[in-house]
């Protein structure tokens, strides 16, 4: 290639960088309407290829591309509800809060949403997403009944879980595969009848990282969803245990009966622009997280809480990312079997150890695995945690987890990586050459691409 | 791609033996480093810098040739660097530093200086920027020095070649702005190296390691330009308003 045009950036061309605002890069954004569009920018491709984004809701690097054609995909986002048959088909950038909307009033959930709503569905497919009932229902990709995918040379393919050896192959491949088996357009996915909107929930505080886990693991199975929060920077490692199941009609008042399927989800502020970096210390987290502890009930049993309270706490500020500062922020995310649970503690014990504030530490136990090579969630613990990218020590006490990680069978979660090594991958992802080798033959020219599929040498 | 925490995967550094160079890849995060390139002309001490660099656990430390007044060739050179894998840091590092009398008595020694010094860095760093920007992001640190700031008679052609240099890098940095790449220029004072070796030391004198320490920080605030040491950005502020009577008479 040979140097011809000038330096200057044009319009069209966008610093991305994932929700973390970590390591932006620059890239040439699209915003296709329909199918043909997307065809049109598989046809214009340039030299460093073509990636799909939906809402940037992944931590790291997987939504960006340097350099290339970068799909926002939003603008595809046809929402059409079968209420016979309890599926959903949508377009790829149709987000959870959309289908929301529409489906709840109508008596439907969506099979798994993560703790935001702000996801598209072809996120949610790439990332394969996990909520909080994965013990009972799996990810989201278990649920996809079928997609539409445009390949590299912009050919159309309809893959499902049922159908030829290597059309299930592509579908696994696809889903997990972080966007670079081609250009998911749409999808079809089974849908959870509800009656009413609201979920029974039962609470119980706990006062260590023990007594969580233990009745988590008593308790979880009587229960779709469940998730613990722990007090990272409390010693004790306590934490609030929230676990519910749909809300039957039946069990709610008799005046609310009339409106038992009403849906609202309200934003309720938005942080501001610009937060100095440190304004997110130990004394704030352990401010928030005391609090945070303190609101919950010692124990109380089938509270009726709507679902954006139960589901999707973070919505309620919007740009809740900033209040990390101009440095960004990690998400640490491991799955570990049960053979390994004292990681957990380990890695609560680390991240207090190099100063790191968290106060969004979320406990939860996996349920069986999926086909998929590259999907995240296996049977264990699986811990997250956001620390500021500025914390000293960061790297090195996070490599050093990674070591531990990866020694107990346990593994990272791509959708929030944004730091591990491509090792590391290799090491905890078994199957990344099998999956390598379905994705070659879908895409053998590499036109899908990202930063983290570099970085990591996907 | 640098990793969340400002961790490099791949390193250029084009002056392949510089010291303040070397040592500023030592003391780069490397945990995630997995390929150097230090482009210089073939010699025993580019041999040994990748012998240094690798005997200290540095991974995939490699060498090609480079030489910066062979402009015609620098086009192939960056492209077949950056088609190999994205940069993720490049050091243009490379210069000398003449003799001033050499330079009054043969110009052709001044021309030497000044098209390694600053013809060269144009020539590479037009190449590296055009590739940066192709990737999207991406770290250029160009080492300017302080004897640009103010040209002084004791060595007023190499002081203009880096006052030339440091005016292109700034430029470049601004037309870069926004594109996801990023120019450091770096103003050292004295260093201690073999291309200061026999020379009068200067208040402020420092080490190579000193300075690759300053050029790390400054890269992890993406910093614009950075002194080194730092405090030299008040002498210098200082000397540039002495009126020229004055500066005429300070001792070298």
């Amino acid at each position: 290639m040979s140097a011809v045009s000038p330096l200057r950036t044009t319009g069209e061309e966008q610093l991305l960088t994932g929700w973390g605002r970590t390591s932006p890069s620059l890239a040439r954004v699209r915003e296709p309407r329909d199918v043909a569009d997307i065809e049109q920018a598989i046809a214009e491709v340039g030299p460093r290829g073509l990636l799909a984004r939906g809402l940037g809701r992944s931590y790291g690097d997987a939504a960006q591309s340097g350099g290339a054609t970068v799909l926002d995909m939003t603008g595809v986002s046809a929402i059409d509800l079968d209420a016979n048959a309890g599926t959903l088909t949508a377009g790829a950038g149709a987000s959870l809060d959309d289908i929301l909307r529409r489906i709840v009033p109508a008596g439907f959930f969506v099979p798994v949403t993560p703790g935001t709503r702000m996801v598209t569905v072809g996120g949610a497919i790439a990332a394969d997403v996990h909520g909080k009932n994965h013990h009972v229902d799996g990810t989201f990709g278990s649920h996809v009944r079928r997609l539409g995918l445009l390949g590299s040379t912009g050919e159309r393919h309809e893959l499902s879980p049922t159908g030829s050896k290597r059309e299930c192959e592509e579908f696994w491949a696809t889903v997990g595969g972080m966007g670079l088996t081609g250009v998911i357009t749409d999808a079809t996915v089974d849908l959870i009848p509800i009656t009413s909107s609201l979920i029974s929930v039962d609470t119980e505080r706990t006062p260590d990282l023990d007594s969580t886990m233990q009745s988590m693991v008593a308790g979880d199975d009587r229960y779709r969803y469940s998730v613990a929060w722990i007090d990272s920077v409390h010693p004790s490692g306590r934490g609030v245990i929230t676990r519910g199941d749909h809300a039957d009609i039946s069990q709610l008042p008799a005046e609310q009966r009339p409106s038992a399927l009403n849906y609202r989800a309200k934003v309720v502020g938005t942080a501001p622009p610009f937060i100095p970096g440190r304004l997110l210390n130990k004394l704030t987290v352990r401010a928030f997280n005391e609090a945070w502890y303190r609101k919950a009930p010692q124990r109380r049993v089938a509270e009726l809480q709507p679902i954006a309270e139960f589901f999707h706490p973070l919505d309620f500020v919007q740009d809740w990312n900033r209040v990390y500062g101009p440095g960004g922020f990690v998400q640490y995310q491991f799955v570990v079997p049960d053979s390994a649970s004292e990681v957990v503690g380990t890695a609560l014990r680390t991240l207090q150890g190099v100063g790191a504030p968290s106060f969004l530490t979320v406990l939860k136990r996996f349920g069986a695995a999926n086909p998929g090579p590259l999907s995240f969630p296996q049977p264990g613990w699986t811990l997250a945690a956001d620390v500021p990218a500025s914390v000293p020590g960061l790297g090195r006490a996070l490599d050093q987890l990674d070591e531990l990680v990866a020694g107990a069978g346990g593994r990272l979660y791509l959708a929030k990586d944004s730091r591990q090594s491509p090792d590391m991958l290799a090491r905890t992802y078994p199957r990344l050459a099998e999956w390598q080798a379905i994705r070659d033959r879908m895409d053998p020219t590499g036109l899908f691409t990202s930063d983290l599929a570099r970085r990591l040498s996907l | 791609m640098n990793d969340a925490l400002g961790e490099p995967q791949s390193v250029l550094v084009l002056g392949g033996t510089s010291e303040i160079a070397l040592e500023t890849v030592k003391a780069l995060p490397r945990a995630r480093i997995r390929r150097v390139v230090l482009a210089g002309r073939p010699s025993p001490a580019r041999d040994e810098a990748v012998a240094a660099l690798t005997g200290v656990g540095i991974a995939g430390v490699t060498a090609v040739d480079f030489d910066a007044k062979d402009t015609g060739a620098h086009a192939e050179l960056i492209n077949s660097i950056f088609d190999a894998g994205d940069i993720d840091i490049t050091l243009l590092a490379f210069g000398i530093l003449g003799n001033q009398d050499d330079a009054e008595a043969d110009p052709d020694h001044a021309i030497d200086v000044a098209t390694t010094n600053y013809t060269g860095a144009v020539s590479v760093g037009l190449r590296v920027a055009q590739r940066l920007k192709t990737q999207g992001h991406g770290s250029l640190v160009v080492f300017s020095s302080v004897a640009g700031d103010r040209a002084r008679r004791s060595n007023y052609v190499y002081g203009s070649t880096k006052a030339g240099l440091d005016a292109f890098a700034q430029g470049l940095g601004d037309a870069l702005h926004g594109s996801g790449a990023h120019v450091l220029v770096v103003r050292p004072g004295m260093v201690r190296t073999k291309m200061s070796a026999g020379l009068k030391e200067a208040p402020m004198t420092t080490n190579p390691d000193v300075v690759a320490g300053i050029v790390v920080a400054a890269l992890r605030k993406g910093k614009e330009t950075v002194y080194a040491p730092g405090p030299l950005r008040f002498v210098m502020a200082a000397l540039k308003t002495l009126p020229r009577p004055i500066f005429r008479k300070l001792p070298n």
